[in-house]
């Protein structure tokens, strides 16, 4: 039995370790990081203090009820990092259009905030929508209540103080220049810390099931958190220059951390991005459905074939470089081969809509998911064919990446999510409905109407740009130089912004219609569908009298 | 061992009897759920999820 004194004590140890690292910081970034760390620490000792009854939920849990109170922040944080991260995307979305928008601030300036956008966006929305989801799956599936109760509070809040050291540390310019793991030393390390628990949680409560079988959706969530584990080590692996300060130097040099890199970032892309989504996809899509996944089987299949292609795939990101042409090769040949279960997996998704196909014209959040698996089917099409060579070596460097990561983030990742969301709340915070149904519908149009901007125009960005930096004269010169390029796509700068901004539009309705939701609040709203009924035609037909007509004169 | 002979034992093993298993593997786990008599399972593998609403 944890006392309130020992608790207390722990979290004056740790403010205590805090500031004697701000006092000896040798740079202001790890000294501000190490400021943040105390003022978690005193908003834990405060809390501590304050004499939370830690009985119900940690010490002495109702095993009779499922354990939704981390699942609930998760879902808000979910929402709340999600409109933060979209907001970010369209300020560097304008700063591109715009670049009178850097401020001439170094803290504003588009490099950093990307990495603020990106990392909001995969990190902070999608990570928090993965541990919300996969702790309401696991218990659900499981019929059994989540294991480790402390553990599972100390992985949402350790997570969220992961998520602001790394937002402050990039605008503040901390950086490894990691593409999706720019968090420097220390940053990791409390992640890991955080993710092991999380391990912990979730096979802890597998462990504890009392259904016999483990539902495919785990077997994705697991494979998400111990494949994103090692990812985030074998990639971490960096030697600080000073234990108070936040530079630090990778173990691997030259091609060798290239690809290390590579196989994580792509890795990311598949099991924290991919592997972890379909685990929502293949829990809320039936039960929204309600009707259960067209194939078990192929779900089966769906899972191993992934496992086993994704982690060759990494190399397609070193086309054309010091890379060994074989491992080139590889890297293309897997990312090709990955097609087929990607469109297997789709494929299982949409029919399990069979026989209830209604629900896409009755059911805004069944429409949703039709919508993200549809956009999971076109990026995992156009992810292959963009890592055949010849291909990458049109759009490699070009905003056709850009706009391919989009389709399946804001398409695929997005969408599930939001549909995830909508199921949730209800359930969660004990509604008899969503506030509104009709918004869900905005928000699916603004978003898929928002998609398409983007896409479409990084498409013809990035096709143009390859196009403009590969033309050569008949002297044997190059034709256009590099801000010639720049100038020719500015028009699809403006439309991608416009996109973007309808996409958050989008998220801001979603975010009303949560909030008014678990306000308990209910829209009187026309149904989204209702067969035709009209009171003025609903009576007899009444012969009328008899008219004798007189006879017409001649 | 130099590092060059790591790397061409390690490309070798990729190669050949690492290929290998790994594709028998693969392809052993993609069959299991197609051995015979898994059909009931599977079926009631993918309504567990339902249970949950049927019971009080």
């Amino acid at each position: 039995m944890v006392s309130a004194l020992s608790r207390s004590s722990l979290w004056l140890l740790s403010l205590l370790i805090a500031v004697v690292a701000y006092a000896l910081a040798v740079d202001t970034g790890f000294a501000i990081h190490m400021f943040i760390v105390a003022v978690a620490c005193i908003i834990g000792l405060v809390v501590t203090l304050r004499g939370v009854d830690l009985s119900k939920a940690i010490l002495a849990p109702d095993q009779g009820r499922y354990d939704d109170d981390p699942i609930r922040w998760g879902v808000i944080a979910t929402v709340f990092w999600g409109m933060a991260g979209f907001l970010a995307g369209l300020v560097i979305a304008l700063q591109l259009a715009l670049p009178v928008l850097n401020l001439g601030l170094e803290w504003t300036a588009f490099g950093r905030l990307r990495p603020l956008h990106t990392s909001a966006v995969i990190f902070a929305f999608g990570g928090n929508a993965l541990i919300a989801t996969s702790f309401y799956v696991v218990q659900r599936t499981c019929r059994a209540r989540l294991a480790f109760p402390g553990l599972a509070r100390f992985v949402f809040w350790g997570y969220q103080l992961f998520i602001v050291l790394a937002a402050t540390g990039y605008l503040l310019g901390i950086t490894q220049g990691k593409e999706y793991a720019e968090p420097e030393w220390y940053v990791d390390l409390w992640l890991t810390v955080v993710w092991v628990a999380y391990l912990a949680v979730f096979v802890g409560t597998i462990v504890k099931r009392t259904e016999p079988h483990i539902y495919v959706a785990n077997w994705f969530y697991l494979s998400f958190i111990i494949t994103v584990a090692m990812l985030h080590i074998v990639n971490n692996l960096n030697w600080p220059v000073s234990f108070t300060g936040s530079r630090s130097y990778p173990i691997f040099a030259g091609v060798q951390g290239a690809l290390v890199q590579w196989w994580y970032g792509h890795n990311a892309v598949g099991f924290f991005l991919t592997a972890g989504f379909l685990a929502m996809m293949y829990y809320f899509v039936p039960k929204q459905a309600e009707r259960p996944v067209f194939s078990y089987r192929l779900s089966i299949i769906h899972f191993w074939a992934l496992i086993f292609l994704y982690i060759w795939a990494g190399p397609h990101h070193l086309h054309y470089t010091a890379l060994p042409d074989w491992a080139q090769t590889l890297g293309m040949v897997f990312s090709i081969m990955l097609w087929m279960p990607s469109w297997g997996g789709m494929i299982n998704g949409l029919m399990t809509l069979n026989g209830a196909w209604d629900k896409v014209r009755t059911d805004p959040i069944i429409r949703m998911m039709v919508m993200a698996l549809a956009f999971y089917g076109m990026s995992t099409f156009e992810g292959p064919m963009m890592s055949i060579k010849s291909v990458n070596s049109l759009s490699h460097y070009t905003d056709w990446t850009i706009g391919h990561v989009h389709s399946g983030a804001l398409g695929w990742n997005g969408m599930i999510t939001f549909a995830s969301v909508y199921y949730l709340v209800p359930r969660l915070w004990n509604r008899s409905r969503l506030y509104s149904l009709r918004m869900v519908n905005w928000h699916f149009w603004l978003a898929t109407v928002g998609i398409v901007f983007y896409a479409s125009s990084m498409w013809v960005a990035g096709i143009t740009q390859g196009l403009m930096w590969r033309e050569y004269g008949a002297d044997g010169y190059l034709v256009n130089s590099f801000v010639e390029t720049v100038a020719a796509l500015k028009p699809m700068y403006f439309l991608r912004a416009f996109g973007g901004f309808l996409y958050l539009t989008g998220a801001v309705i979603m975010t009303i219609n949560v909030w008014r939701t678990i306000l308990g609040h209910l829209r009187e709203e026309a149904p989204m569908a209702d067969t035709a009924f009209d009171p003025e035609k609903d009576r007899p037909v009444v012969q009328p009298a008899p008219v004798h007509a007189a006879p017409v004169a001649a | 061992m130099s590092d060059h002979s790591t790397y061409e034992v390690l490309r070798h093993l990729a190669d050949s009897w690492g290929l290998l298993l790994m594709t028998v593997i693969f392809v052993g786990l993609s069959a299991w759920p197609f051995r015979p008599g898994a059909k009931p399972l599977n079926r009631e593998a993918a309504t567990s999820i339902f249970k949950d609403e049927s019971d009080v």
